[in-house]
């Protein structure tokens, strides 16, 4: 099945115009955000929703070559108006930082790595036990990446239809001097008159792909042959079935005494942190049949996908409050 | 189906604490199969032993929306919530705008951008024997609201049918009500619906009774225009495009001077070869290429976010206008509808700072002319504006604004306050049709 076939038979999902409106809206936020802030920062860790803001950002910033073609990975000449950042929690996927460095040789960008090892090494984070997950601890990694570049706007690939708590958090996300987010003191945002106004210290989260929901990526990433890292379509490998999730078997992730492990056909929906992170069951090859699956998937994303988040309906809501994105 | 039905429709509920606002949207997600098998599970462990005489699934639907722990403590909605459905004809974007008095603000914020608003009404608190019945506060400041910030299509939901004595009768009665109400408010209601969240009655399929033919909410919801984020659906004139970003066009290499003038297109529409004039400074060039999205075009239209290179280099900054010449007159006084949203009064003489289009200027309210009482729609005295109180001033600016009265342009008419001691959000302008 090759891909432009099979995204025309997903009609009437398919919806352009409904598209072209979410693109529009997130390109007029990522120029407000060059615009309105000296020293933005865009976070782009190769997963697919910061694959898709990257994007955006390139046709907001860039102009196409005349001579590129439909299905070019890289359409775009210029640069962008700010670095990338990534915090590197030294548990990632190896093929995903390897697509990151790929991806950002063949843009010519500027990439800033925030490395969770560097603030173990200050002591400013203590792991419980060495095989801790590390993804609530990013959190001051990214604080202290901020601090060290002073970035004022970060822009991440967060979106609403997520979670609970990213349900209720504005465009233009303020950030106090310590980076936390006031859930009842937000700004009213009305229209598009962004209250953009910080003091020092203090900064702003941009969320221009908050209105999206996990279809309408799947169906850009389609639309737009954005590259992603493969993990994101279907491959097989070994993984242990744990409470109900797949857990892949990593150099931090070993099988427990007495697990069986599995050979399994699998691709990820998310990919984060490989001690929080699992893959689903699948034989989508590509991202057209990956919007097939997202038409009938019955579990959300982060519910299939995500061991933190299972903790209590209130986890995200708690690591937004102390600065996680 | 036309272009405006194509689009997805932003629409915000507005009802009070108990209204059953937080159970239809859990409705019109569960029945849309918008909830997914684990947020289910979530809720009916939530659920607990107190379940509503639901039908099929023994589940409390509010519990879907109810998204922070400060919330569930409290068990009310403090913060506007976004969600998504889709049905094959449509896909919809509500903003969840919570109805408890002290959160108006976040009303104000859910119907800014809004292409509908449901206002919901709860058949069981009104008394619907009394000749006329009477509407709570909460309704008409709903409405009124609504009326204010121009959402294009305002819908009463009268909630709750299920429980009235006589249903045909009592939602006769509010009825009567609601339009007396709307024809008082200057409001042309876009339908008056009876539901049931809670049994589902009438919100995705139609209710089979002899007092009321009309369609269901769902039904209403595809069928209504899209489009209230510009310009496009008012009478236009010429072109007006506000300034957001101005980029080096390093196409001709670095010597290159020539400038990308980035912003969303209010009205008209642009295409090369047009002569656009420049605000403040008034100096004019012809349009040499238009941009959308990194790509030169023919032509782009109200609503897109378009870059216009100019044939001759003028100085443009952000916060500048670009229009057909003629387009826009310069203020630096004018009368306003105020809606204050912040603890902090308003108060004469202060100095705030204004954001309009795309500029900020230092600026002081000159006079308080009147508050608006929500509930009689009189005007009153009033010296200062508290929380959640809407008044009609005149703003003073320090540098002239391309200022149009809001019933004409939501994009040249409207305003946000910030107060510069706290960078909050305090309130809103809508600019007024008579001069100061």
């Amino acid at each position: 099945m090759n891909a432009p076939l099979a995204l025309e038979r997903l009609l009437p999902e398919l919806d352009h115009a409904h598209l072209d409106g979410l693109e529009e809206e997130a390109i007029f936020i990522l120029r407000e955000t060059a615009a309105a802030f000296e020293r933005p920062a865009l976070l782009f860790s190769g997963g697919k929703d910061s694959c898709v803001v990257l994007r955006l950002a390139e046709k907001a910033f860039k102009r196409r070559r005349a001579e590129a073609r439909a299905d070019d990975a890289n359409p775009f000449t210029g640069h962008l108006p700010f670095p990338l950042l990534h915090v590197d929690t030294g548990h990632n996927f190896p093929e995903v930082i390897a697509f990151r460095d790929r991806r950002i040789a063949e843009m010519g960008e500027r990439l800033v790595v925030g490395h969770l090892d560097d603030s173990i090494a200050r002591g400013s984070v203590r792991l419980a036990h060495p095989l801790e997950s590390r993804n609530a601890h990013q959190t001051v990694a990214l604080l202290e990446a901020i601090e060290e570049h002073r970035f004022d706007a970060l822009i991440g690939g967060a979106r609403r239809d997520e979670e609970k708590a990213r349900a209720k958090e504005r465009i233009f996300s303020h950030r106090d001097a310590y980076g936390q987010w006031q859930p009842k003191e937000q700004r009213p945002e009305l229209w598009t008159l962004f209250n953009t106004r910080i003091r020092p210290g203090e900064h702003m989260r941009v969320f221009p792909i908050s209105n999206w929901t996990e279809l309408d990526v799947w169906l850009y990433i389609a639309r737009e042959n954005i590259p992603l890292p493969g993990l994101y379509y279907a491959h097989t490998r070994p993984v242990v079935r744990r409470k109900g999730l797949l857990v892949p078997l990593t150099a931090v992730t070993p099988a427990a005494r007495g697990e069986a492990i599995e050979n399994v056909e699998v691709r990820f929906r998310t990919v984060g942190d490989m001690t929080c992170t699992c893959p689903v069951e699948s034989d989508a090859a590509n991202a057209a049949e990956v919007v097939a699956e997202t038409l009938t998937v019955e579990v959300s994303e982060r519910g299939a996908t995500r061991m933190d988040d299972r903790t209590s309906g209130a986890a995200m809501e708690r690591r937004k409050k102390e600065g996680y994105f | 189906m036309s272009a405006a039905t194509h689009r997805a429709l932003r629409f915000l509920t507005a009802g009070s604490v108990d209204d059953g606002k937080s159970t239809l949207i859990g409705r019109l997600l569960y029945d849309s199969r918008a909830i997914l098998a684990d947020q289910l599970t979530a809720i009916e462990s939530r659920s607990g032993g107190v379940h509503h005489a639901a039908n099929e699934a023994q589940i409390d639907l509010s519990l879907l929306t109810d998204g922070l722990e400060a919330e569930r403590e409290q068990g009310i909605t403090i913060d506007v919530a976004w969600r998504y459905f889709a049905t094959p004809r449509r896909k919809f974007i509500i903003a969840d705008a919570p109805g408890h008095e002290q959160y108006t603000r976040n009303m104000v914020t859910a119907a800014a951008g809004s292409d509908a608003a449901l206002v919901l009404v709860d058949i069981t608190k009104l008394d619907t024997m009394a000749r006329p019945v009477a509407l709570l506060t909460q309704t008409r400041r709903h409405t009124l609201l609504a009326r204010l910030l121009r959402v294009p299509s305002i819908v009463f939901v009268v909630n709750k049918i299920d429980a009235a004595a006589d249903p045909g009768h009592d939602f006769a009665a509010v009825r009567d009500a609601l339009l007396a109400f709307a024809s008082d408010a200057g409001v042309a209601a876009a339908g008056i619906v009876p539901v049931s969240a809670l049994r589902g009655d009438n919100v995705t399929s139609r209710l089979d009774v002899p007092w009321y033919r009309g369609p269901s909410l769902l039904e209403l919801l595809e069928s209504l225009p899209a489009g209230a984020g510009d310009d496009g659906d008012l009478a236009s004139n010429g072109f007006v495009l506000p300034v957001q970003y101005v980029a080096r066009d390093t196409t001709g290499g670095e010597a290159d001077l020539r400038r990308i003038l980035w912003g969303r297109i209010a009205r008209g529409s642009v295409r090369a070869g047009d002569r656009v004039e420049v605000f403040p400074s008034g100096e004019q060039a012809k349009v040499a290429e238009v941009l959308v999205a990194g790509s030169v075009v023919a032509r782009a239209e109200a609503g897109a976010s378009a870059g216009i290179v100019l044939e001759r280099p003028l100085d443009v900054s952000r916060g500048d206008w670009l229009a057909a010449p003629a387009q826009l007159a310069p203020s630096r006084r004018f009368a306003a509808t105020l809606a204050w949203l912040d603890t902090e009064p308003a108060i004469v003489g202060r100095k705030y700072m204004l954001r309009h289009g795309n500029r900020w200027v230092q600026a002081r309210i000159a006079t308080i002319d009147s508050r608006l009482d929500v509930h009689s729609l009189q005007r009153e005295e009033a010296e200062r504006l508290g929380v959640n109180e809407i008044g009609h001033v005149v703003m003073e600016t320090q540098q002239p604004l391309p200022l149009e009265p809001y019933e004409a342009s939501r994009v040249a008419g409207s305003l946000i306050v910030v107060d510069p001691a706290s960078n909050r959000t305090s309130g809103t302008l809508l600019v007024a049709a008579e001069a100061a």
